[in-house]
């Protein structure tokens, strides 16, 4: 076929064209944020004293805006990343703020906390809950986002994956962390890590397989 | 007429064919192939990928910059899309030859020699594809494309709705495009 034949075609189907990716992205992201946001509130439910802990626990606070300091750099960055252009760059730092934030909450917590006490609060009550929770809270957010990422076209689709793994993980740590007794640093360091990093190797693996173009 | 000022004559043009203007559409698709064909042929000149073999490419990308026009930022210049498309081709291109997939290609040059005979050499790979679609929607195709056929008339023809036509047709587009893809994996 020439060429020019091809683009009579393409033409012909001028009227076809779907909605901006960056909608898709926005409304996926919501979508399985809402399903994993409704299967949370329905199975485990928000702990008895959140409002309490709200205002009078520095730690459990610190829980959200770990968590938040992820999932809000990983859409902005998946949301650009869904296009091929985009040039992440520099802007790949931003995922650096949650592991920086948790680096110096861990140098508080060992300076507050004497040093007999560390290993108590890493381990905490609920290692495995949290180990499992948040990647099965995870799976909505990543289908959703790979179904996005797949209706664009990235241009590196396994580091694409993967930042949609980090966003999923951070999703799902956000509504774990309201759940999770747990409050100290040194836990979130051992095990809402260990989900993070298992679903951005998914994301990744995800990606470089279902989204090329 | 300068890179810059094409730049903006291209962007102009996509955002009007993503509100729907056949003939603006048209026209950005021909101005972009001898485009695309420069970027492949200068691309693939030091790898050693024979010429005939670029215009495959280009219909690659063309598929690709059709059905991906959805990820096109309309805040931003279309050029540098462009160049990120044709390129993710030529990669995807050489890496199904088994070479290393490096392409020289700089999102911001988009320099092209004027000649542009090859848009009327045949491409084997869209015409082998096209084998692979049901007689129907291979007849709406190559009416379409090759016959330079309205879709209303090959709806009249056929006795199919326009809209079903035009369904048929994209979806056609994206099988052909999934095609490709299958062969890099």
């Amino acid at each position: 076929m020439k060429t020019d034949d091809l683009i009579n075609a393409l033409a012909a189907d001028a009227k076809s064209v779907e909605p901006p990716i960056a909608r898709t992205v926005a409304i996926a992201v919501g979508i399985g944020a809402l399903i994993s946001g409704l299967l949370f509130l329905g199975v485990l439910g928000v702990r008895d004293n959140f409002a309490e802990s709200m205002v009078s626990s520095l730690r459990f606070v610190f829980k959200f805006v770990l968590t938040l300091s992820l999932a809000i750099p990983a859409y902005v960055l998946v949301r650009g990343l869904s296009r091929p252009d985009f040039e992440p760059g520099k802007k790949l730092w931003w995922l650096a703020l949650a592991p920086a934030l948790l680096f110096i909450a861990i140098l508080l917590e060992m300076v507050s906390v004497p040093a007999d006490q560390w290993h108590a609060r890493m381990i905490g009550h609920n290692s495995i809950p949290c180990l499992v929770v948040i990647p099965l809270l995870s799976l909505a957010p990543l289908a959703a986002v790979l179904y996005a990422l797949h209706q664009g076209a990235p241009a590196n689709p396994a580091i694409a994956g993967a930042v949609g793994g980090l966003l999923s993980a951070g999703i799902a740590a956000t509504l774990y962390a309201s759940h999770c007794p747990d409050d100290s640093p040194l836990f979130l360091a051992a095990w809402y890590t260990i989900g993070t990093v298992v679903m951005t190797a998914i994301g990744a693996l995800a990606g470089s397989r279902f989204l090329r173009w | 007429m300068d890179r810059k000022a094409r730049d903006a004559e291209w962007t102009s043009l996509m955002r009007s064919a993503i509100a729907g203007d056949q003939g603006a559409y048209r026209r950005l698709l021909s101005e972009l192939s001898p485009v695309l064909r420069g970027v492949a042929r200068r691309g693939f000149a030091g790898v050693g990928v024979p010429r005939e073999d670029v215009e495959d490419v280009v219909q690659d990308a063309l598929l690709a910059i059709h059905l991906k026009r959805h990820t096109w930022d309309q805040t931003m210049p279309l050029g540098p899309w462009v160049m990120a498309i044709v390129r993710n081709k030529m990669i995807d291109d050489l890496r199904r030859r088994g070479r290393r997939p490096e392409v020289p290609v700089d999102l911001n040059e988009f320099e092209f020699e004027g000649e542009d005979q090859q848009a009327s050499i045949d491409a084997h790979d869209v015409e082998r594809v096209l084998g692979r679609l049901s007689g129907k929607n291979r007849d709406i195709v190559q009416s379409i494309s090759i016959d330079g056929q309205s879709a209303r008339d090959v709806a009249q023809r056929l006795g199919m709705s326009e809209v079903a036509v035009r369904v048929a047709l994209h979806r056609s587009l994206k099988a052909l495009a999934d095609t490709y893809q299958e062969k890099k994996l």
